[in-house]
């Protein structure tokens, strides 16, 4: 039997649907893994193996996890920690944005490239002086040290970001305001700033998980295990619950939860913003 | 105002705070790499001894070449897996926007997350890789993948890559996008098959996306810190240390503070030549 072209394409669209399937479902095994150990006890998993029905199903470890773990007081640091950054770098970035944007001067591409460079460089190489730097300025092992850190070396991403997107508002609406008698900052504030609330919705959904994910600066610039952040917080409970892993596992999709949740609802902003910048 | 002094007025306040928290900590940095400090008394200048050490020192070498081994493996696993998943998804298939979205959504989770995760599933003793080994009948495989040290790093950079390879496929993704579907078309009439098309029409269009992931990813691999924090601290035996994590023992683990900057300095020097070459990708796009 002969097959037509159209037979043909819709076969192979087929087979690559099922491979796809097949993938996914591999893909995700840590995360179906990760919800199923949650919601059972340790001894069940250890007497029938991981893949046997579950004896029962328990949120009990999501409550060790929560009270005793001490889950609650990070996340609730976590987002102390967070949206304060997350506005701080906005605030400074779009003005950083603004102005490489909308004046040509000497020192622009300089800088424009500054930016660029520093949102790539390893965070090894701020650790100590960050460290030393907050213990001078009284902000060691409280949250501002980690709000100031990540206020301002989110700038270079987001200036960067919000420098490109700024570029594309045409000239003639300033110069319009201009005739008007508006000064500069009130274009920047008036102008500039509304029409770059979409660039600016793209770089707080992928902010705020980047901030609230952040580990190494919570282990830096925090003592004290009461002040710490998620991230930091789940090593701890990884120290205190060692071999209790259904309650380890239940704190990481607690830990999650924040983060899924800003992603589920803004994903378009999400991927907006992960894939401008990727050159053109 | 003098027009010219205009964008500084802008500029000042973001950049005072830039110089005080990321430019002067750099250079900071690179003078605390020439000397010696317990982070306690004053730094002791001494030259270029921290590096002469770090010529003669088994863990910083050790470090280096696993440094290198996870580059290696995220340039050909994610790269490539995200490229080809990437041209699959961006056909015309039922599901895609939820293929999409399950293949990249370990991205929001924190490689902390994942890290402990990925650490149950490696546990010897009822972990869901042994167990699964187990169960199809390969029981002879089951070792204690974390503990052993001739697998210990392939299972640290196995959860870094299943976090990586989405964020590979959103890059190329974006990037087949804007590849014009009539030129693709033009091809298909001329009669070039599958992989005539992928490497003369569609592999050229997508280098400019390709140098910017080849960077993140070569960038991505040497910012490695946390998932090798989270799952061995370096060990067993430093089998799983890489530059990343031995800078932080070194300095805040065992105050050697200067030895530390002296390890970033290198972590620095490496990265820096990824960023030259980001940065001329995006130099070339603003002269265009």
């Amino acid at each position: 039997m002969e097959l037509s072209l159209h037979q043909k394409k819709r076969i192979r669209q087929g087979i690559i649907f099922m491979a796809l399937l097949i993938f996914t479902i591999v893909w995700l095994l840590p995360v179906f893994g990760a919800v199923l150990t949650s919601i059972r006890t340790m001894d069940d998993i250890m007497d029938n193996g991981f893949w046997s029905l579950p004896e029962a199903v328990t949120f009990k470890n999501f409550a060790t996890a929560w009270s005793e773990g001490n889950l609650n007081t990070y996340l609730k640091n976590s987002f102390i920690i967070t949206i304060p950054s997350l506005i701080g770098t906005l605030a400074l970035s779009s003005l950083v944005g603004f102005a490489l944007a909308k004046y040509k001067f000497k020192g622009n591409m300089f800088i424009y490239l500054m930016f660029v460079a520093g949102m790539l460089i390893p965070f090894q190489i701020l650790l100590i002086p960050v460290f030393r730097l907050s213990n001078y300025l009284g902000i060691y092992n409280n949250y501002w040290g980690l709000i100031m850190i990540h206020t301002v070396f989110q700038m270079g991403f987001c200036s960067f970001f919000l420098r490109n997107y700024m570029i594309t508002i045409p000239e003639e609406l300033s110069e319009a305001a201009r005739i008007d008698g508006a000064s500069e900052f009130k274009i920047f504030y008036k102008i500039y700033l509304p029409l770059s609330l979409p660039a600016i919705a793209a770089l707080a959904t992928l902010e705020f998980t980047w901030i609230f994910n952040d580990y190494i600066w919570a282990l830096v610039l925090l003592r004290d295990d009461r002040l710490k952040p998620v991230t930091a917080g789940l090593a701890t409970l990884q120290g205190n619950f060692i071999t209790s892993w259904s309650v380890l596992v239940a704190g990481a999709i607690l830990a999650t939860i924040p983060t899924v949740v800003v992603f589920v609802f803004l994903q378009k902003y999400f991927i907006r913003g992960l894939t401008m910048g990727s050159g053109k | 105002m003098k027009r010219k002094y205009i964008p500084w007025a802008f500029l000042s306040i973001p950049l005072t705070f830039y110089s005080i928290w990321v430019i002067g900590p750099t250079i900071y940095t690179m003078y605390l790499s020439l000397t010696e400090w317990d982070g306690m008394t004053a730094p002791e200048f001494q030259g270029i001894d921290n590096y002469l050490k770090l010529f003669n020192d088994p863990i910083f070498y050790t470090s280096l070449v696993n440094n290198i081994k996870w580059l290696v493996i995220f340039m050909a696993i994610p790269v490539v897996v995200g490229l080809f998943l990437a041209i699959l998804l961006s056909k015309e298939i039922k599901w895609a926007r939820g293929y999409k979205a399950a293949i990249y959504s370990p991205m929001i989770l924190a490689p902390v997350v994942i890290g402990l995760i990925w650490s149950w599933i490696y546990q010897p003793q009822g972990g869901l890789l042994n167990n699964t080994l187990t169960y199809i009948g390969l029981e002879g495989l089951t070792r204690g993948w974390l503990s052993n040290p001739n697998t210990a790093l392939y299972a640290v950079i196995g959860a870094a890559v299943w976090r990586h390879t989405g964020y590979v496929m959103l890059l190329f993704l974006s990037g087949l996008t804007a590849i014009s579907p009539t030129v693709i078309e033009a091809s298909r009439i001329d009669g070039a098959s599958a992989w005539q098309r992928f490497r003369y029409i569609i592999l050229p269009l997508l280098k400019p996306t390709t140098v910017i992931v080849i960077v993140i990813t070569m960038i991505q691999s040497l910012r490695a810190f946390d998932f090798v924090s989270m799952m061995t601290r370096g060990g067993p035996f430093n089998s799983t240390n890489v530059l990343a994590h031995y800078m932080y023992t070194e300095a805040f683990k065992n105050y050697n503070m200067g030895y530390g900057a002296s390890i970033a300095v290198v972590l620095f020097a490496i990265m820096f030549i990824f960023i030259v070459m980001y940065l001329r990708q995006i130099r070339k796009g603003e002269l265009e």
